[in-house]
Parts: C-alpha cells; sequence; structure tokens
C-alpha cells in the first residue's frame, strides 16, 4: 500500500502475517451461466474472526461467490477450502457455514422459537439443550417476549433479528449474510451494524457479508473486497480503500471523489519533506498538481489525479504564493447535506469540482454562496495518482 | 395490517351494497330456495300423482292442513332400512379412498409441475387441463372401451405376453373401474389447487432449510408439505365432496355390488319414483357433507 498513509494502527490484521493460514481460501474459482461469467478467476484469502466484506455493484458475482461458499452452487472450476479441507462437492446440510437470507426465509408457518431451534433440531441435540441454546439466541438479540409469535407477526427489524439468530444458533464457523440489513430504515441500520459488529466479536466468529451499500461495508469490516465483473479489484481495510483506491473504478465506488485527467511532468523520486514519499508533478489542462507519492508512472505518463471533496479547501481568498494544487471558479450549485455541504465549482476552464465543508456552526447563510468566486486548494497529501 | 381501519360498510356507498346482495341473491334464488322445496318434498308422502307426492300447496287458507300433513316418516324408513346407511357409508369410503389417491398421485404431480423451469409451466399446466376440452361423459365411455374384457388394456397385456390368450381383465364393473374412472376425472381438480400453493412457494424456505442442515427428503415434510397444507385441503375438499355424490362413474364403471348414494338417490327418484323419500336422501347427503365442512371451516379460523 502506498506509504503516503503512513503506519496504519490495527490489533487485528492477520492478513499482514505472512505466516498465518486462511480461515476460507477461494481459490481459482470461475463461475459461469452459458456464455455469462458471473465469477471469473478469483482467489481470496479470509481468515479466522474476521468481518469480511464482499462489496461490488448488483451482477459483481459477489452473491454467487457468497452462495458458492454456501454449497447452492458449485463452482464451474477452482475449489474452495475451508480450514484447509475442500468443500468440492458437500451439500449446503454438511457444511459447517450458515447464511442470513437477504429475504430472511423465516420459515412462515413456525413460531419465532421453532424458527431458531430449527437448525438445532437437525444436528440431533438433546431438548433441553436445544430450548437452553435458543433462550440465549432469544436474549442476544433481544427478542425473548416474541418467542411464540410466528414471522408475520413481527416488524421487519424483529423479523431481520430472528434471521439472524437462527443463522447464529448452531455457531457456524463462518456466519454468511447477503445484503442482510437492505430492507431496514437508515436509523435501525446503523444500529444494527453496530450490534452485528459486536455480535460478531463477543462470539469470536468468521463473518463474510455481501452488500452493495458502502456505508454499511466501510462501518463493519475488517477488510473490504471491492469485486466488479466476477474479479476481485482491491481487498484492504475500509480506510485504506477509501484513502487509497488502487484504480478509477474503487475510486468512483467508493464515496464520492474528483478525478482529473492528468500527465505527469516529473517524477525523479526527490522527497521535499524529510520522511514522506518523494513529489510526483502533474499537469492538467494547465493546472499545476503536486502528490507526495510514490508513483511508478514515467514523465509524460497519463494518469489520472483523484481527490475526496472533503481534502478541497475552499475560500473567497486567492492562496498565498502558490500556482500550484489551486484552482479558481465560480460556486454552481451547492448540496446541503446537514453536517456537510458540497460546493460545485465550475472552474474557469469549465470543468467541474467538488468541494466538501463540514458546517461547523449554527448558521443558515452560509459565507460561500452561489455565483461566488473561490478559490480551492488541497495539500500535497490529499490527493492520489491513479495509474489504471 | 390491522392498524389501518377496515372500510366501514355504513359508509359505503350503494353500489357497494349492490355489489354484495348479487352473489347472496343467487345462492337465495338457486341454493335456498330449491334446498327448500326438497326438503319439503322430503317431509311430504309419496303418491300416484301428478307431481307424485301430498300434500301440495294449495294457498294459505288450507295452511293449517298442509302442514300438519308433513311428518319424518321418510327420514325414520331411511334410518330403518340398513340399505341407505349402506350407501352413505359405502360413498364415503369410496370417496375417502379416491382422495388419498388423488392425493398420491396428484401431489407429485404438483410438485414436479411447480418445480419445472418456468419456461414448460404452462405447457404442462394446460397438459392437466386439456381433458376438459372433452366431454366428461364421453371420457368416462372411452374408460369402458379400455377395461371391458376385451378391451384395449386386455389387448394390450396380451399383446406383450403378461395375460395368456385365454385370459382377460376383469376390472369393468368392479369397484377399481370406479376408482380408475374417479382418480382420472378428479386429477385436474386435486393437482391445480396443489400446485396453485406449491407454486408461490418460496425456494429460498427450502435453501435455508439446506444451509441450517437439513437434508432435502426432511425439508419436504417439514417445510414443503406443511406449507403446501391449504392447497391439499382445498384439493380434498374440492374432490371429495363431489365424489361422495358421484353417480355418474359408478352408473357406467362400477358393478351391481358397487353401492354409492347418488346411485340410490337416482333409482329412488326415477326407477322407484318415490320423490319424498329420494328429497330425504338428498337432504340427508347434503347435512353430512356440509356440516363437517363447516365444522371443520370454522377451526381453521379459530387456528388462523
Amino acid at each position: 500500500m502506498a506509504k503516503s498513509l503512513g503506519p496504519v494502527k490495527r490489533k487485528f490484521s492477520p492478513w499482514t502475517d505472512p505466516s498465518a493460514t486462511p480461515f476460507i481460501r477461494f481459490e481459482n474459482i470461475t463461475k459461469r451461466y452459458g456464455d455469462f461469467t458471473a465469477v471469473d478467476n478469483l482467489t481470496l484469502d479470509i481468515y479466522e474472526r474476521e468481518f469480511f466484506s464482499l462489496l461490488g455493484p448488483s451482477g459483481c458475482g459477489k452473491t454467487t461467490l457468497m452462495r458458492m461458499l454456501a454449497g447452492f452452487e458449485e463452482p464451474t472450476s477452482g475449489r474452495i477450502l475451508l480450514q484447509g479441507k475442500d468443500l468440492s462437492g458437500v451439500p449446503p446440510y454438511r457444511r459447517p457455514t450458515n447464511m442470513m437470507f437477504q429475504s430472511y426465509a423465516l420459515f412462515p408457518h413456525m413460531t419465532v422459537e421453532k424458527n431458531i431451534a430449527f437448525g438445532l433440531e437437525q444436528d440431533g441435540l438433546a431438548k433441553p439443550e436445544i430450548k437452553a441454546r435458543v433462550e440465549e439466541m432469544l436474549k442476544l438479540v433481544k427478542l425473548e417476549p416474541f418467542a411464540k409469535r410466528k414471522p408475520a407477526q413481527l416488524s421487519g427489524g424483529q423479523r431481520q433479528r430472528v434471521a439472524l439468530a437462527r443463522s447464529l444458533a448452531k455457531r457456524p464457523k463462518v456466519l454468511l449474510l447477503d445484503e442482510p440489513l437492505g430492507a431496514l430504515d437508515r436509523k435501525l441500520r446503523e444500529e444494527t451494524q453496530f450490534e452485528l459488529m459486536d455480535i460478531q466479536h463477543t462470539l469470536g466468529l468468521t463473518f463474510l457479508i455481501v452488500t452493495h451499500d458502502q456505508e454499511e461495508a466501510m462501518t463493519v469490516s475488517d477488510r473490504i473486497a471491492v469485486m466488479d465483473k466476477g474479479v476481485v479489484v482491491q481487498v484492504a481495510a475500509p480506510a485504506e480503500i477509501y484513502e487509497g483506491p488502487n484504480c478509477r473504478y474503487v475510486a468512483e465506488f467508493i464515496g464520492d471523489i474528483n478525478i482529473l485527467d492528468c500527465a505527469v511532468t516529473e517524477n525523479a523520486g526527490v522527497c521535499v519533506h524529510p520522511g514522506h514519499p518523494p513529489l510526483v508533478r502533474l499537469e492538467s489542462d494547465g493546472m499545476k498538481i503536486a502528490v507526495e507519492q510514490e508513483c511508478p508512472a514515467s514523465n509524460g505518463a497519463k494518469v489520472a489525479f483523484a481527490i475526496r471533496p472533503e481534502k478541497v479547501r475552499i475560500s473567497l481568498d486567492p492562496p498565498v504564493e502558490t500556482d500550484v494544487n489551486t484552482a479558481h471558479g465560480e460556486v454552481w450549485d451547492i448540496g446541503y447535506l446537514g453536517d456537510f455541504s458540497v460546493f460545485l465549482v465550475r472552474l474557469d476552464d469549465g470543468r467541474i469540482l467538488r468541494a466538501a465543508q463540514a458546517n461547523v456552526s449554527r448558521l443558515v447563510d452560509r459565507p460561500i454562496t452561489f455565483g461566488d468566486m473561490v478559490w480551492l486548494t488541497w495539500p500535497l497529501d490529499g490527493g492520489l495518482v491513479l495509474t489504471r | 395490517m390491522a392498524d389501518a381501519p377496515a372500510p366501514s360498510f355504513a359508509k359505503a356507498s350503494p353500489l357497494r351494497w349492490l355489489v354484495v346482495i348479487i352473489p347472496y341473491l343467487w345462492l337465495v334464488l338457486f341454493f335456498a330456495a330449491p334446498f327448500l322445496i326438497i326438503f319439503k318434498i322430503s317431509l311430504s308422502d309419496s303418491a300416484i300423482a301428478m307431481p307424485p307426492y301430498e300434500p301440495v300447496f294449495e294457498g294459505f287458507g288450507k295452511l293449517g292442513d298442509f302442514l300438519s300433513a308433513l311428518d319424518f316418516e321418510n327420514y325414520q324408513s331411511l334410518v330403518e332400512d340398513s340399505l341407505y346407511l349402506a350407501a352413505y357409508l359405502s360413498s364415503l369410503r369410496i370417496a375417502l379412498i379416491s382422495t388419498l389417491l388423488l392425493l398420491l398421485i396428484g401431489y407429485p404431480m404438483a410438485l414436479a409441475m411447480a418445480r419445472a423451469p418456468s419456461t414448460i409451466r404452462p405447457t404442462l399446466m394446460m397438459m392437466v387441463i386439456l381433458p376438459f376440452w372433452t366431454s366428461f361423459l364421453i371420457r368416462v365411455y372411452a374408460w369402458i372401451g379400455i377395461l371391458k374384457p376385451e378391451g384395449l388394456l386386455t389387448v394390450a397385456l396380451q399383446a406383450v405376453g403378461l395375460l395368456a390368450p385365454d385370459q382377460q381383465v376383469e376390472i369393468y364393473r368392479t369397484d377399481y373401474a370406479v376408482f380408475i374412472g374417479i382418480v382420472y376425472s378428479y386429477l385436474p381438480f386435486m393437482v391445480l389447487p396443489l400446485y396453485a400453493t406449491l407454486e408461490k412457494l418460496d425456494g429460498t424456505l427450502l435453501e435455508a432449510a439446506s444451509d441450517l442442515g437439513c437434508p432435502p427428503w426432511k425439508a419436504f415434510w417439514r417445510i414443503t408439505f406443511p406449507l403446501s397444507l391449504p392447497g391439499v385441503i382445498a384439493g380434498a375438499m374440492i374432490c371429495f365432496i363431489p365424489i361422495t355424490g358421484e353417480f355418474v362413474i359408478p352408473d357406467l364403471l362400477g358393478g351391481p355390488e358397487t353401492l354409492m348414494i347418488g346411485r340410490t338417490l337416482w333409482v329412488e327418484f326415477f326407477g322407484n319414483r318415490d320423490w319424498p323419500l329420494a328429497s330425504a336422501v338428498a337432504v340427508v347427503l347434503l347435512l353430512a357433507l356440509v356440516v363437517p365442512i363447516v365444522i371443520f371451516q370454522n377451526q381453521q379460523q379459530k387456528v388462523g
């Protein structure tokens, strides 16, 4: 990863340890449906106790990948290893994975209690043991008063909890969550995200979650795999994905970002500030840009400069004695989001750059408004050179 | 959901009342009224006259005489002559066995249809409905051609050597022929309601069951079958009720000892011209079928 991010402090990062053995390994997995390739020669390692997200737009193959791990689909080629054991040909009902379905798939003719007990009964556990485990699960998801209700008599949020309890009851080695919070409203979704993390931490299980919601993936995951057209584009921790996307696709998929087409004008590997990465100079249609970043691009190479709106400063005053990393333009539109305001600035050359500003004071009329001529500036470590 | 108040009929427009009233009027006109007439005849005495019973309602002036002439004599003879009870029981037995056979054959068919690729489902559906395009009577007559001693079945079995040339299939005019005819005729009525419920069944429920460690054969009994019960009940009702009163099939395919209440009724009505007794048979048949259904429906509503 780019050094510009500085040393990342993390308690849990088995993927950085070369001696660690992966818990789940997708090995050269390909899945075809007729002419359509849903998953294309994909290799991915997931470690024990990890909260791992598969993130991507619909049709990127993330759900197919998860369903292959659950056993509902067999890969066309390649194999899936769980704790070193090949899962090929093992039917879903013999796999140590449990899944929380997007539709919850609760059994409508059974009570909450019976739904949760279903998997335990399949294992042939003794009645008192099942009862104790069901009670434990009900307590975990705070649904004790609803034990005797049928799914139809519950709210969406409660059903989601039953589904979670049911999939956790068997203490699976891996819990698979397929868009688990999609049907919940925003408030409830955020609450549940934190609860999920809590539960995962308490039970010490490995969670694999499929989602198209990047905020959700960022909130809950230890690592995220961003997928596109059946391949993994980048696998990294949320902050690394957000701050150091490895390509345009990831940069644009995660969060909001400005992207400018540039040419490299100087990349001599010279460090301007001791201890920082070397300086790369770019030019984009006359705009001079400098970035501190390790970058393989040579002079004249066509690259992209990417910068997140919140890293662009917006000001009515011109910057002091510099023509690098600045732009001048007119405020064309303002998106007021409450916590942030996003300014769409039309530069003098017609391009549009977005700058976000935290609304730190309670003002209804903000100092910068529509039609104002403004200066945009950003620091040397604010943006990123993308070579693909 | 329950929190939305149901639109009240007190405030509803007259048009809405009309929509509700028309089906009820229909029922009164073509079910309740004929039933009351039959019930009245069942309380009358047989007579050699036109109509073949007395008393006949002759206006409100003689209402007292008219009412005093009615009695439950015919019902008494239903109880006293064991023939009728035997016919009722035999009908119920045949209907019950047929319904079970229909379930055994119809359920796998409906399940296979529901699980078939959606592209060929309309074709399968069409194949189930297709027999309706031919007259019911013709189809039953066709079975005579197949089942009779020198019929197609005998010829076919002799041709493949399963039957010696001097042997014949002895199914025609037995209870077996009646079962074959009934199962054949009623199969679509069993398959269609079953298919309707099975087709709606959410496939992810079976995936969830499998995911939780339940193999497919167990999942059928724990998930698919319980969830298809409304279809099973609907199909069983739609078949059981008319089979109990079935007349044509036992008459055409059954033997002399095939006892069914529909046939008894026909004999009383047209053979013996004893309209009052025939009416009594009909009333008892109706009550015997309606009362258990009403009780059952009530139970269902309490459960649901």
